[in-house]
């Protein structure tokens, strides 16, 4: 690839793909978004981080223009939803937070309808078929059943179907919630992949771990709200520490614990079953816990996490 | 493994064709892409697997046909027919048969199939994630429930024409009659299956259909009614579908036929129009 000059061209491909403003949706009288403001570049892996209801999927499912806005303004690769639908769900691909193939087909038709449902050439669909049935690993099952399939290979297929239509944006909705660890391994080799190849992707996960590992910016919603962007790395220093020391106290012993645990750490956080301090340096917190005599039944030293970072700004845990 | 699965060549793949034809001009564009044949292409795949299941809904009417045309028509001897000439009783009942052969095919998809794809299998949320809008997904599967209720009646056809049960080269135009009554018998019960919220509520498309499919003059003529019933009865769908029939495949033909016709035009029309509405407005939400 040569270099580009300025041209009209290159600035809007590195406009937002995705850009909200005072997003809001309402079902009755219940308010799932309230407002949120967010732009998504091309390129990038963006993350929606936040426990069950916290109005993830249902702003997801307003950028894949399945769901009209109650008010606010949205852009979706440049288009407004509510009037250029098609056309946008045409260059994106959805991975719904619930498998939802078609059980009435087999693996390989599942991509070669899905395929005809974007107008694609019958040509053109059996020959990405095919590429798609390797990229997912799935070329041995291709004319079986889907429904013996397991969990990871499910979502595997429907990353694969997602993908049938070339998509420049992949929206992803909870991608590994119930997979077993190897599973989810495998599917975020897929989705570096993916993003290596310069998909733009959108995720949105309860589980830290994904975030850090997927994401390159994120925000952190909770009812309905952004309380916190900014990337894995940024939004640690920012809200929580490089270090955490947990420790566990016998039941009964915690509370007294604390006024001293105060003294050691930046911060505290008294969980139910533990005291979370952040500081500087795990070690030397935790050799000054023991010399002024806490006697937690366990302990751990560990890096800040976004789960320290959610926990700071709701004071509740990401799974609840 | 394939590292470039993702990148684009230039210049392919190529863009979704332009919609064309009427409905995408007179629709919102968020509605209808003007693919709805996507999901018949579907709709043949699966079935292309379960040809048993299909091809049994052929047989019911044939039963019926030998049952009451023969066995009961035998001790009927003959009834009058739409002019008042006389018929054997297989001749007065197969045309209604027929009449009902469309019906049923037709509903049957149009509600049990439909349902569950909507309700379990998730089908169309999928769909609707694609360029595709209620109004293909309402006329795709309309289509689908048309063109097997169309194939019963088809079979049947040829079943009455080997039986010399076929009185008149009218009833060429039985065909298309068929799949007419059977558009406007999916379009309706698609749009009744967006109301029903569990397998029990299909109780009450079985109360719908079996007292008209018994009592709209498919087995004995509407004069047998004192008139306040008859007025009841003229108003079922399966009435006007059966009168159609009777008078194409007895050559008994009068312009008061088009009226018949022009019914299920409308019934068609406002069946497609609620189911497409209604699935947007529960999908889409």
């Amino acid at each position: 690839m040569s270099e580009e000059p300025d041209t009209v061209a290159s600035v809007i491909r590195d406009t937002a793909l995705v850009r909200a403003s005072g997003l809001v949706k309402r079902f009755g009288d219940f308010e799932a978004v309230r407002g949120i403001d967010v732009e998504v570049h091309r390129g990038e892996a963006f993350g929606f981080l936040g426990p069950n209801g916290a109005g993830k999927s249902s702003t997801m499912r307003m950028i894949a223009c399945v769901s009209p806005r109650t008010s606010g303004d949205l852009r979706v690769l440049g288009g407004d939803p509510d009037v250029d639908g098609p056309r946008i769900r045409a260059r994106i691909g959805v991975v719904p937070q619930q498998d939802n193939l078609d059980n009435e087909l087999t693996v390989r038709q599942n991509l070669h309808v899905y395929g005809r449902y974007f107008g694609l050439p019958r040509a053109h669909v059996r020959a990405r078929a095919e590429e798609l049935l390797d990229f997912a690993q799935l070329t041995e099952r291709a004319d079986d059943e889907v429904e013996p399939l397991s969990g990871g290979m499910k979502r595997r297929l429907t990353i694969a179907r997602s993908l049938v239509n070339d998509p420049e944006l992949l929206l992803l909705d909870e991608p590994t919630t119930g997979l077993d660890p190897q599973a989810r391994h495998l599917l975020w080799d897929r989705l570096f992949r993916l993003k290596q190849n310069g998909v733009t992707l959108i995720v949105t996960t309860h589980y830290m771990d994904e975030a850090e590992q997927l994401c390159d910016r994120l925000v952190v919603m909770d009812d309905g709200r952004v309380v916190a962007e900014g990337s894995p790395a940024e939004l640690i220093r920012a809200h929580a520490s490089r270090e955490v020391v947990e420790l566990r106290f016998a039941p009964g012993h915690q509370e007294r614990a604390v006024p001293v645990a105060r003294e050691l750490a930046e911060r505290v956080e008294a969980l139910p079953d533990r005291l979370l301090l952040y500081t500087g340096d795990g070690e030397a917190a935790l050799a000054a816990a023991h010399r002024r005599g806490l006697q937690p039944v366990a302990t751990l030293v560990r890096r800040g996490t976004l789960e320290d970072v959610f926990l700071h700004l709701t004071g509740r845990s990401l799974v609840d | 493994m394939t590292q470039d699965v993702l990148t684009r060549p230039p210049g392919e793949p190529p863009p979704p064709p332009a919609r064309s034809g009427l409905l995408p001009r007179v629709l919102p564009p968020g509605l209808y892409a003007g693919r709805a044949h996507t999901l018949v292409e579907r709709s043949l795949l699966v079935n292309r697997r379960t040809w048993m299941a299909v091809v049994s809904g052929f047989f019911e009417p044939l039963f019926f046909l030998l049952a009451l045309g023969q066995g009961l028509g035998a001790l009927v001897g003959e009834v009058t027919g739409p002019d008042g000439q006389p018929l054997t009783y297989a001749e007065f009942v197969a045309p209604a048969l027929l009449a009902a052969s469309a019906m049923n095919g037709a509903i049957y998809d149009a509600t049990y199939n439909i349902f569950f794809k909507f309700r379990y299998a998730k089908l169309y949320d999928a769909v609707l994630a694609t360029p595709l809008g209620p109004v293909d997904v309402a006329l795709g599967e309309i289509s689908w429930a048309l063109i097997r209720g169309g194939m019963y009646s088809g079979g049947f056809l040829v079943v009455m024409l080997g039986m010399g049960l076929v009185g008149s080269w009218w009833a060429v135009l039985a065909l298309p009659a068929a799949l007419l009554v059977a558009f406007a018998f999916a379009a309706v019960g698609m749009a009744a299956t967006t109301w029903l919220r569990s397998w029990q509520d299909f109780e009450f498309v079985q109360l719908a259909l079996v007292p008209m499919f018994l009592f709209s003059t498919t087995f004995y003529p509407l004069t047998v009614y004192p008139r306040p019933v008859q007025v009841a009865v003229e108003v079922f769908p399966l009435y006007h579908a059966i009168e159609l029939m009777r008078g194409l495949a007895t050559g008994v033909v009068h312009w008061g036929m088009l009226g018949h016709a022009a019914y299920f035009l409308v019934l068609a029309a406002l069946g497609a129009v609620v189911a497409s509405r209604r699935l947007g407005r529960l999908l889409l939400r």
